[in-house]
C-alpha cells in the first residue's frame, strides 16, 4: 500500500516556487491554490499531504515527525542543525550568508567586535572558526539599520540581490556560505517510507536539473 | 500477583526486555546516580551531548550526574582472558536537550558485552537488538553501518582532520549534493569525490549494497570491513524478518571510541532513533583495557511518548457520599465494585480534574447512577 507522505513547506513566496516543482514532479494538491484559511491540504491520489508552516519552523517539524519532509533554507539548516536527512538542493531561493558592514568599516583587531545578526548560532561559529572575539547583539529584523546607528560594527545576514544593503550605504565584507533551498527528511519516516520518499526525490531532481 | 494490564507501555517494555536478556545469560548492572565528573572530562567527545550537571560533594570532590552508563560499566569492569561478562541495565540519564536547552531525565535499557569478542557475541548481541526492537513492535528497521568503511574511505583522502569532519557530516546527512564543492577546497580529486557520492547513495536492502560497495572498496581497512559485513549478512539471511535489517551508513559514530559494527534502530511511529549500539573496541583501549566491547541502549522514555494510548479515565468510577454515609455501608460498597473489577474513588463533592466512565451517588440504602460517560 501507498503510504500518504506528509510534507512542510515554508508559508511565503518560497514555498509558492517549491510547491510548483511539487506540483510538476506530480506531487499536485489542486486544493492548495483554492483562497482559503485552511493548513492543510492533502491529495489522496497523488500520495501528499502539504501544510504550511513559518520557514523557521520547517525543520523542527521534519525533525519531530510530524512531517515526513520538508522544505527549508540552508540558512535555517545551519541555525538550528536539526537532526534530519538533507536529500536535495532544490537550488532555488539562491542568496547568501554574509557579513557586512559600513562602506568606511575597518576591522580594528584589537577590539572586540560588536556583530548584530538573527543567526545568533551561524554568527558564533563564523567567528570562533576564526578565534575572533565578538559580542553578538541579536536582533529580529531590520539587521541593516544597526551598523548605521552605531549599535554594531557588522552584521551577519543573508543577502539576496545587495540592493538593501546599496541604499543604506553598507557593502558585503565577507561570504560566509552559498544558501538555497533543500529538501530535508525525518531519519526515522525515511526508514519506513523509503520506496515514496526515493520515488519523490528522483521526481524533484528532475525538475531541479530542467530548471 | 497484579493485573498487568496498568503496566505502562514502556514498564511492560522494561520487564519484557529484562526477562529477554536474562534468558541470554546477561546479569543486571545497577550503579549509583553520580560519577565523578573526571571520567567524562576525559571521553567527552563519547557522550551524546556536551553538557554535563556537575555539583560538588560533600568532600569538595566534583561530580555529575550520569549522563552516560557505558562508560561508568567500563570504568568498573577487569579484563579477563577467555571469559565474557554480560550486563544489561535500566537506568535514569541525564542530558541537554539539543532544542529546549534543559536537562532532561532519559530512561535508559541497555547491555554491554565484554571479552575476548568473538563472531558468535557480535551476532549474539544483534540478535538481541532485533529482538529487543520487536518487543516494542513488529513494525521495525535496524540498520547497520561498520566504521572501517568510512575510516578506510576517508583515508584515501588524506587532506587532514578537518575534512573528514566535514564529509562525515555530510554522510550523516544524506547530503551528496555538497560533496563536490568540499572536496575542491580541500584539494581532494573529484574522482574520490565522485565516489563519496556514490557512497552516500549506497544503503538500503542487503545484497544490492554489498555489491555496490565492492566497486568502491580500496585498501585493507576496508576490505576488511566489507569482508565483516558479508559475513554478517549472509547470517542474517537466515533470521525471521531479515529484510527489515539493512545497511546504512549515513550511521556514523565517532571513530575515536568505535571502530566494528554499529547499529541503529528505529520504531513506525516513532520519530526518533530509539536503539543505538556498536563495538567500541577502542573506547575500551583508551580506558587501558584490553578487551573488545559492545553494546546497545534502547530510550524508553519514547515509548510514553508516542506509542501510549492516553487513557480516557482516570478511575472507573466516582462514589460521592455526604457526611451521613455509614463506614461501613460505604465499604460493603466500593468493594463490590472492587471485585467487579473496577477501580473506584470516593469523594464529597466532584473533582474537576478527574475523569470518570461513571459518576454515582452512595446513600445508605443503595446507589444512584447519576452520569455515564462510556
Amino acid at each position: 500500500m501507498k503510504q500518504m507522505i506528509n510534507v512542510a513547506l515554508p508559508k511565503g513566496r518560497l514555498g509558492e516556487r517549491v510547491y510548483a516543482m511539487f506540483e510538476a514532479a506530480g506531487y499536485d494538491c489542486p486544493s492548495i491554490k483554492e483562497k482559503n484559511r485552511k493548513l492543510i491540504f492533502e491529495n489522496e491520489a497523488s500520495g501528499v499531504r502539504f501544510f504550511w508552516v513559518k520557514p523557521s519552523d520547517v525543520a523542527i517539524y521534519v525533525e519531530r515527525g510530524a512531517a515526513d519532509i520538508g522544505v527549508a533554507g540552508k540558512d535555517i539548516l545551519e541555525e538550528y542543525r536539526p537532526n534530519v536527512y538533507e536529500l536535495l538542493d532544490l537550488k532555488t531561493g539562491v542568496c547568501k550568508m554574509m557579513v557586512a558592514a559600513k562602506k568606511d568599516f575597518h576591522d580594528d583587531h584589537s577590539k572586540t567586535l560588536r556583530v548584530a545578526t538573527k543567526f545568533v548560532n551561524i554568527a558564533r561559529n563564523y567567528y570562533a572558526g576564526k578565534s575572533r572575539d565578538i559580542d553578538i547583539i541579536q536582533l529580529n529584523g531590520s539587521i541593516e539599520i544597526a551598523p548605521i546607528l552605531g549599535l554594531s560594527d557588522v552584521i551577519v545576514d543573508i543577502v539576496e540581490t545587495g540592493s538593501t544593503l546599496k541604499e543604506n550605504d553598507l557593502q558585503v565584507y565577507e561570504d560566509i556560505f552559498p544558501i538555497s533551498a533543500r529538501l530535508i527528511a525525518n531519519k526515522s519516516s525515511f526508514q519506513f517510507k523509503t520506496e515514496e520518499l526515493e520515488q519523490l526525490v528522483a521526481s524533484l531532481k528532475e525538475q531541479v536539473e530542467q530548471q | 500477583m497484579f493485573d498487568e494490564s496498568i503496566l505502562k507501555t514502556g514498564e511492560r517494555a522494561v520487564f519484557a526486555l529484562r526477562s529477554l536478556y536474562r534468558k541470554y545469560g546477561y546479569q543486571p548492572y545497577k550503579m549509583s546516580k553520580f560519577e565523578e565528573y573526571d571520567l567524562y572530562a576525559r571521553n567527552k567527545d563519547f557522550l551524546v551531548s556536551d553538557s554535563v550537571i556537575t555539583f560538588t560533594d560533600t568532600n569538595g570532590k566534583l561530580m555529575a550526574l550520569k549522563p552516560d552508563v557505558t562508560l561508568s560499566i567500563i570504568k568498573n569492569y577487569q579484563d579477563e582472558p577467555g571469559c565474557m561478562q554480560r550486563v544489561y541495565y535500566n537506568e535514569n540519564v541525564y542530558r541537554i536537550s539539543d532544542s529546549t536547552h534543559v536537562y532532561k531525565e532519559i530512561l535508559q535499557t541497555g547491555l554491554e558485552c565484554m571479552g575476548d569478542l568473538t563472531a558468535y557475541d557480535r551476532m549474539e548481541v544483534l540478535r538481541l537488538a532485533v529482538e529487543s526492537l520487536k518487543t516494542i513492535s513488529g513494525d521495525y528497521v535496524l540498520e547497520i553501518s561498520h566504521m572501517g568503511i568510512l575510516s578506510g574511505l576517508l583515508s584515501q583522502a588524506e587532506a587532514g582532520q578537518e575534512f573528514a569532519e566535514r564529509i562525515t557530516t555530510l554522510i550523516a546527512d544524506k547530503n551528496a549534493h555538497e560533496v563536490p564543492a568540499v572536496c575542491e577546497a580541500y584539494g581532494v580529486s573529484a574522482d574520490l569525490a565522485e565516489k563519496l557520492v556514490k557512497f552516500i547513495g549506497i544503503y538500503g536492502q542487503r545484497d544490492k549494497v554489498l555489491s555496490e560497495l565492492e566497486a568502491i572498496c580500496a585498501g585493507q581497512e576496508m576490505a576488511e570491513a566489507l569482508a565483516e559485513l558479508r559475513d554478517i549478512s549472509a547470517e542474517l539471511d537466515r533470521w525471521d524478518g531479515a529484510d527489515r535489517i539493512r545497511f546504512d551508513f549515513s550511521l556514523v559514530n565517532d571513530m575515536r571510541y568505535y571502530d566494528g559494527i554499529v547499529f541503529q534502530g528505529y520504531v513506525e511511529g516513532i520519530p526518533d532513533v530509539i536503539l543505538t549500539g556498536g563495538q567500541y573496541d577502542r573506547l575500551m583501549k583508551r580506558m587501558g583495557r584490553k578487551s573488545g566491547a559492545i553494546g546497545f541502549a534502547l530510550y524508553l522514555d519514547l515509548l510514553e511518548s508516542f506509542l501510549a494510548e492516553p487513557e480516557r479515565f482516570d478511575v472507573d468510577v466516582i462514589l460521592l457520599c455526604d457526611e451521613a454515609a455509614e463506614p461501613d455501608a460505604l465499604k460493603d460498597m466500593v468493594e463490590t465494585y472492587r471485585k467487579q473489577g473496577l477501580s473506584v474513588s470516593v469523594q464529597r463533592e466532584v473533582p474537576k480534574k478527574l475523569s470518570c466512565r461513571q459518576l454515582v451517588k452512595f446513600n445508605n440504602k443503595g446507589v444512584e447512577v447519576l452520569e455515564t460517560n462510556d
